[in-house]
């Protein structure tokens, strides 16, 4: 029975529908974090300025994602910019604008974090050699603050691919939705054949976050080895 | 907006928030038992167990809570295993809780210095003193504020709940933008019902934080 | 002479390879203070945690009180009630007050009553000026006076014999003095101790032995007068010199 499931796979283009709904799942996580992130470098860069209402303003956007969980800005997202805006956006752009939002937020928190836990005097020491403020940034600033950041980075980068899964809510064709459509198809006739594909898409997930998350672990590890001499 | 479209649909909102309350209440529970159980088979190395709990967490936490849950509701009957879309739902909340749960316990146990062990276990302590009157107490303290965003997390997480029909707020939500097009109205009311929860429980879990940092560490 | 209390034998240890003890022997008797002195890395610290079972070792035989002991955990445990040991870095518990620290130990390991160790902690704090503080954190005390519990916390547990690692190597230099002054203290009142220290005077003052490591081995073992007034080795000379003693 399980077996006759898991032949159903392999059976015509099956598995290479299965395999082509992972790659828009990667398509849309890798131009999240390109777009997101770079956003969120911006924000966390001006949340270390010291002027109070940009402050207040990026803290609130911060705290705006943290609050409504992505499946709801997904459908504030989907439902409310066609009204707004007379925009129609198909639904993987819909996907690649929150998702970019939400890893903006993140990030903004990441590099604020990161920027400010290089101690202040490192940068003094450094103007009082004569470094200019580029030369400061680049030489003393972003040497300390990127390993502080990277393992954050790495883990929200995890966090993204994660969040693509629920690209299936608003009907792309995902790998997930691939695989609940071919499901459809066959579920009647053999029903081990959800454990397959529905296992299949649990291991493929696995496989892309696993590697990322032990790479984060690993720079956490060597920071703090580099940090505690 | 039509205020009249939200009044109306207050009472399927409001069974909708105590469900999702209920369900995160009883998963978080959960999440925490399994985090706490993981957590000493780490610090104490059983044999066998530890790596049992490390394999557990590293899968629990490198897959999406949507693809645990359609294992679970859809693929898990292929072998002959059904249960309900809740049972369903909170097996897979109280999965993926628990690694979040048993990292925080772990990076709160390593928080605790060599030198506290050493200084314990040059006083004659056993091992079991050493984790009830050291490990414990501050490792718990350390581990907290990792906790308490855990918390919220899962709370966040339940709305994944709606694609396997469970009424929670956000599949109460969809299906009633679903049956009356009205997508400011309902989204609006659903964003609400979240921070009526989330921002709360916030502040009370910063006001937690700083409670037990004073009252573990008196400052 | 007085009772042997402590008798290391041709006691060894090695660290991936890296030889770090190498036939270490020697003696220390009842109410003698010992000084451990020698380069950092020459293996003072090393040895002196190996006496009270924080490192293991490899070959060689330890005994105390008449006893040999046979390193395995259950046996250290015991011992970790007769031997006090108080480290550089103080490691008070901060999730427990001073009295709280200094109690752990009796009314868990010791199983004393509460109502008998209490006032005997609160003496021993009085002692060292520390009365009003045994309801406060330790991250409420400086430097010194955390150092100042954590000899306490060791001596309410009534030790035959205290192991001090640098106890003021981490100290600011107006804090060192009180330290010192209670393990002068201690060493009039006969309490066996091995002091790991870079405070020459001190060790001068207090010890009746030197003990001078060398690259894992005791090459001197002779009275402290005789260490500080003749060094017997080119090694010990340039390391006192070091010390600017």
């Amino acid at each position: 029975m399980a077996h006759s499931g898991i032949s159903i796979l392999f059976e015509g283009q099956n598995f290479h529908r299965l395999l082509a709904g992972f790659g828009v799942t990667l398509r849309v996580a890798v131009i999240v974090l390109l777009i997101g992130g770079a956003l969120g470098v911006v924000l966390g860069a001006l949340r270390t300025l010291n002027r109070r209402w940009l402050q207040v303003l990026l803290r609130g956007y911060l705290e705006v994602f943290r609050i409504v969980p992505t499946v709801v800005l997904l459908f504030v997202v989907y439902y409310i910019v066609p009204q707004a805006f007379g925009l129609n956006l198909s639904g993987e752009a819909v996907a690649i604008v929150t998702f970019a939002l939400w890893t903006a937020a993140e990030m903004s928190d990441i590099v604020r974090g990161a920027l400010i836990a290089v101690p202040r005097h490192q940068l003094e020491a450094a103007e009082a050699l004569g470094l200019d403020r580029t030369q400061q940034f680049r030489y003393v600033l972003l040497p300390q603050a990127l390993p502080i950041a990277l393992p954050g980075t790495i883990n929200l980068a995890t966090r993204i691919i994660k969040t693509t899964s629920l690209l299936l809510m608003i009907s792309v064709m995902d790998i997930v939705n691939v695989g609940q459509t071919l499901v459809e198809a066959n579920a009647h006739k053999h029903p081990a054949f959800a454990f397959w594909v529905y296992g299949t898409m649990f291991v493929m997930y696995y496989v892309l976050c696993a590697p990322l998350s032990w790479w984060a672990k690993h720079t956490e590890k060597k920071r703090l080895e580099v940090a505690n001499g | 907006m039509d205020w009249s479209v939200i009044q109306s649909s207050l009472p399927q909102f409001a069974a909708a928030f105590w469900l999702t309350l209920w369900l995160s209440a009883v998963g978080i529970a959960g999440a925490l038992v399994v985090g706490i159980a993981a957590s000493l088979t780490q610090f104490f190395r059983l044999p066998g167990l530890h790596q049992l709990a490390t394999g557990y967490i590293d899968v629990a936490r490198n897959t999406p809570l949507l693809v645990q849950l359609f294992f679970i509701y859809y693929g898990l009957p292929g072998l002959g295993i059904k249960l309900s879309a809740t049972a369903s739902g909170l097996i897979g909340l109280v999965f993926l809780g628990g690694s979040y749960m048993a990292e925080a316990f772990t990076s709160g146990y390593n928080a605790i210095g060599r030198g506290q062990l050493e200084s314990g276990a040059a006083l004659g302590l056993t091992n079991g003193q050493l984790a009830r009157y050291v490990v414990i107490p501050q490792g718990l303290a350390a581990a907290v504020p990792a906790l308490a965003a855990n918390v919220i997390f899962l709370i966040k997480e339940t709305s994944i709940f709606t694609v396997i029909a469970i009424p929670e707020l956000t599949n109460t939500a969809l299906d009633l933008i679903g049956l009356y097009y009205r997508s400011s109205e309902y989204l609006f009311t659903l964003v609400v019902a979240y921070a009526i929860i989330l921002i709360p429980l916030s502040w009370g879990l910063t006001t937690l934080e700083r409670r037990v940092r004073y009252g573990t560490f008196g400052h | 002479m007085a009772d042997l209390l402590l008798d290391v034998q041709h006691l060894s240890k090695a660290y991936q390879h890296n030889q770090i003890l190498k036939d270490i022997s020697f003696q220390v008797h009842k109410g003698e203070v010992v000084a451990l002195l020698g380069r950092s890395g020459s293996g003072k610290s090393t040895l002196i945690r190996t006496l009270n079972g924080l490192e293991p070792f490899q070959g060689g035989t330890l005994a105390f009180a008449g006893t040999p002991i046979d390193p395995t955990p259950a046996t250290w445990l015991a011992l970790r009630q007769r031997i006090g040991m108080v480290f550089q870095s103080y490691d008070l518990f901060p999730n427990l007050t001073v009295l709280e620290n200094v109690l752990l130990a009796p009314v868990k390991v010791a199983k004393r009553p509460r109502a008998d160790a209490e006032p005997e902690a609160r003496t021993l704090l009085t002692d060292v000026g520390l009365a009003d503080f045994a309801d406060r954190y330790p991250r409420q005390l400086s430097g010194g006076q955390k150092q100042r519990v954590a000899i306490v916390r060791a001596l309410a547990m009534h030790p035959e014999m205290m192991l001090f690692d640098e106890v003021t190597a981490s100290l600011d230099p107006e804090m060192v003095r009180g330290v010192l002054d209670m393990m002068t203290a201690l060493a009039q009142r006969e309490m066996t101790m091995i002091v790991v220290t870079h405070e020459m005077g001190f060790a001068r003052q207090v010890a009746d032995r030197v003990l001078f490591l060398d690259d894992g081995v005791i090459t001197v073992d002779t009275p402290a007068e005789a260490f500080f007034t003749a060094p017997p080795t080119d090694s010990a000379k340039a390391f006192l010199a070091s010390m600017n003693y």
